[in-house]
């Protein structure tokens, strides 16, 4: 594998980097930014998915209300998240944390490691389209600032749920894609074997996000967690100070005009 | 005892093919419904190009169904062209091709109609324009529509068809899904009325966003409505699916849907949920 430091990436490499082993896992990245993280659970309507992880937390003395994807360490925790691939009681779990926040006046900070939305049958009796739709129609009003930080995958609308607030940043190692790279390439050139050319083409890289103002910025990656948990928190700090200066409407005029654009 | 006599029964053999029955019956006279198979001569399909046997409504260029469906349309944005952000190779070409096959810049038609004298800004996608997939201007149209509608203090109506995001415009795709959310939602914020038509097939991005954001959502009878494909499913998950598992009969029994309303039933409820929400005491439009 080439190394998660090696600063002249291929798309491909970035994508095969984002999948790592190595990646932090949500709890570490909690751990690591925030202090005296409680976890909430479930969407009261019917369950609690443990992909999308989510609750309150203390970031320099604020509160702040945080959520992550979650892909699991253990075998075990890996089935249980599908490999971080949310039900739809993930997301209703997490627009009712964001409704939560926006009443209480604290900001969202969202971290995104997903593949997507989970396909399964069960996902789809639930209202997986559904309960994605109306994270993205409800957080668009929400009177609160929500930062998201992309730290490995993110995937489809399943990630755009997580991502649809004020700011959007990414680690080096780390994509953002309409599908997956082997999707893209099986549904375009009928061949998912193509993938790494797909990679290229499909402009998922933070680099060419950032040039497209798909995102905001990238946050530096390195071997000692410790220098990464730093750089976030720094970035964090900064763009809460940034948007907390803005009046609710403001705030949610500006959001209204990120999305325009496109 | 034999339960026919063989002798005096027809066997193949004693059937000789008309090999040239075939250059003298044109193609398509004879069409199998893709829901129920069921075969019939093409002229049951009738206006409303619908099964006769199990109701399926076949998937049907926008400007077909605008037809039936209003009174009068003034179009709007029939001329934005995409920038072809990922600069893909053969996207061009395919385009032009929809844009003949069903005389639309983009996979949605969108404008100013009247449905049995109710106005409304209305949109329909198109399954024939690549895939109905979502795309740039897919999503600039529709984005457009509800600011329009907003100003105006219009009803939308929509009619959802769509493979999903449109891949060959990547992430670009994916941000129409946002976009257009914002402005359902201002569109909600002021009070008006948002109907949904859910038809054959509405999935991915499309269920994911706009589709199912709507106040009332209606769907075509036997329409497939989903957000994963079945195959991806059973590839992800190992295990056989129903194969009714999205059709909207089954959704509606989930609770994702109000309405399976048929096609000639169409625009007399349409217009009558738009006169409806037109009397409210806080009634906008």
């Amino acid at each position: 594998m080439v190394s998660l430091l090696d600063k002249k990436k291929t798309a491909a490499q970035i994508v095969a980097n984002a999948r790592s082993e190595e990646k932090m896992s949500a709890y570490e990245l909690i751990e690591g930014i925030f202090s005296n993280f409680m976890e909430f659970h479930g969407d009261r309507s019917a369950e609690d998915d443990a992909a999308i992880v989510g609750g309150v937390a203390e970031f320099n003395n604020q509160p702040v209300t945080v959520l992550a994807t979650n892909k699991g360490k253990s075998a075990e925790e890996r089935l249980r998240t599908h490999f971080g691939c949310p039900e739809p009681s993930g997301y209703r779990k997490s627009l009712r944390l964001i409704k939560q926040a926006e009443k209480f006046s604290r900001p969202v900070v969202a971290l995104i490691n997903t593949a997507g939305a989970y396909p399964g049958k069960s996902a789809e009796e639930n209202g997986q389209g559904e309960a994605i739709a109306r994270n993205l129609l409800e957080i668009s009003s929400v009177k609160t600032p929500v930062i998201s930080i992309i730290y490995g995958e993110a995937g489809s609308g399943g990630a755009l749920a997580l991502a649809c607030g004020d700011r959007v940043w990414m680690f080096e190692n780390s994509m953002y894609t309409v599908l997956s790279p082997e999707g893209f390439a099986a549904i375009l050139w009928k061949d998912s074997s193509r993938a790494d050319e797909a990679a290229e083409v499909m402009q998922l890289t933070p680099t060419k996000l950032l040039e497209q103002h798909v995102i905001d910025g990238i946050i530096p990656e390195s071997r000692s967690h410790k220098r990464v948990f730093k750089a976030v928190k720094k970035i964090l700090q900064k763009e809460l100070t940034d948007l907390e200066k803005l009046t609710p409407s403001e705030l949610v005029e500006k959001r209204h005009q990120r999305f325009r654009q496109f | 005892m034999q339960l026919f006599d063989e002798l005096k029964t027809l066997g193949h053999k004693h059937i000789k093919a008309d090999k040239k029955a075939g250059e003298r019956v044109p193609s398509g006279m004879w069409i199998a419904c893709p829901k129920c198979h069921q075969s019939f001569y093409h002229k049951d399909l009738g206006v409303y190009q619908v099964c006769p046997n199990c109701g399926y409504g076949f998937r049907i260029t926008a400007r077909e169904r605008l037809k039936w469906l209003v009174d009068s349309f003034s179009e709007i944005d029939d001329s934005l062209e995409t920038s072809d952000p990922l600069h893909f190779p053969n996207y061009q070409k395919k385009l032009a091709k929809a844009r003949v096959q069903t005389g639309l810049n983009d996979s949605v038609l969108t404008g100013i109609a009247k449905i049995n004298g109710q106005s409304a800004a209305l949109g329909i996608m198109d399954p024939d324009f690549i895939m109905g997939s979502m795309g740039t201007i897919t999503g600039e149209k529709i984005t457009r529509l509800f600011e329009r509608a907003t100003r105006q203090s219009l009803p939308v109506v929509l009619f959802t068809a769509s493979g999903g995001a449109r891949m060959q415009e990547g992430i670009f795709s994916l941000m129409q899904m946002a976009k257009i959310s914002q402005a359902v939602k201002r569109h909600a914020d002021a009070g008006l009325l948002y109907i949904t038509v859910l038809t054959d097939p509405t999935t991915g991005g499309v269920t994911a966003s706009f589709a199912m954001q709507g106040d009332i959502i209606l769907a075509e009878p036997r329409a497939l409505v989903g957000f994963a494909g079945k195959r991806v499913i059973e590839q992800t998950t190992h295990q056989k699916v129903p194969n009714d598992l999205q059709d909207v009969e089954r959704v509606l029994e989930h609770g994702f849907i109000d309405a399976i309303v048929a096609r000639k039933d169409m625009k007399e409820k349409l217009a009558w949920l738009l006169e409806l929400h037109s009397k409210g005491r806080g009634a906008n439009g």
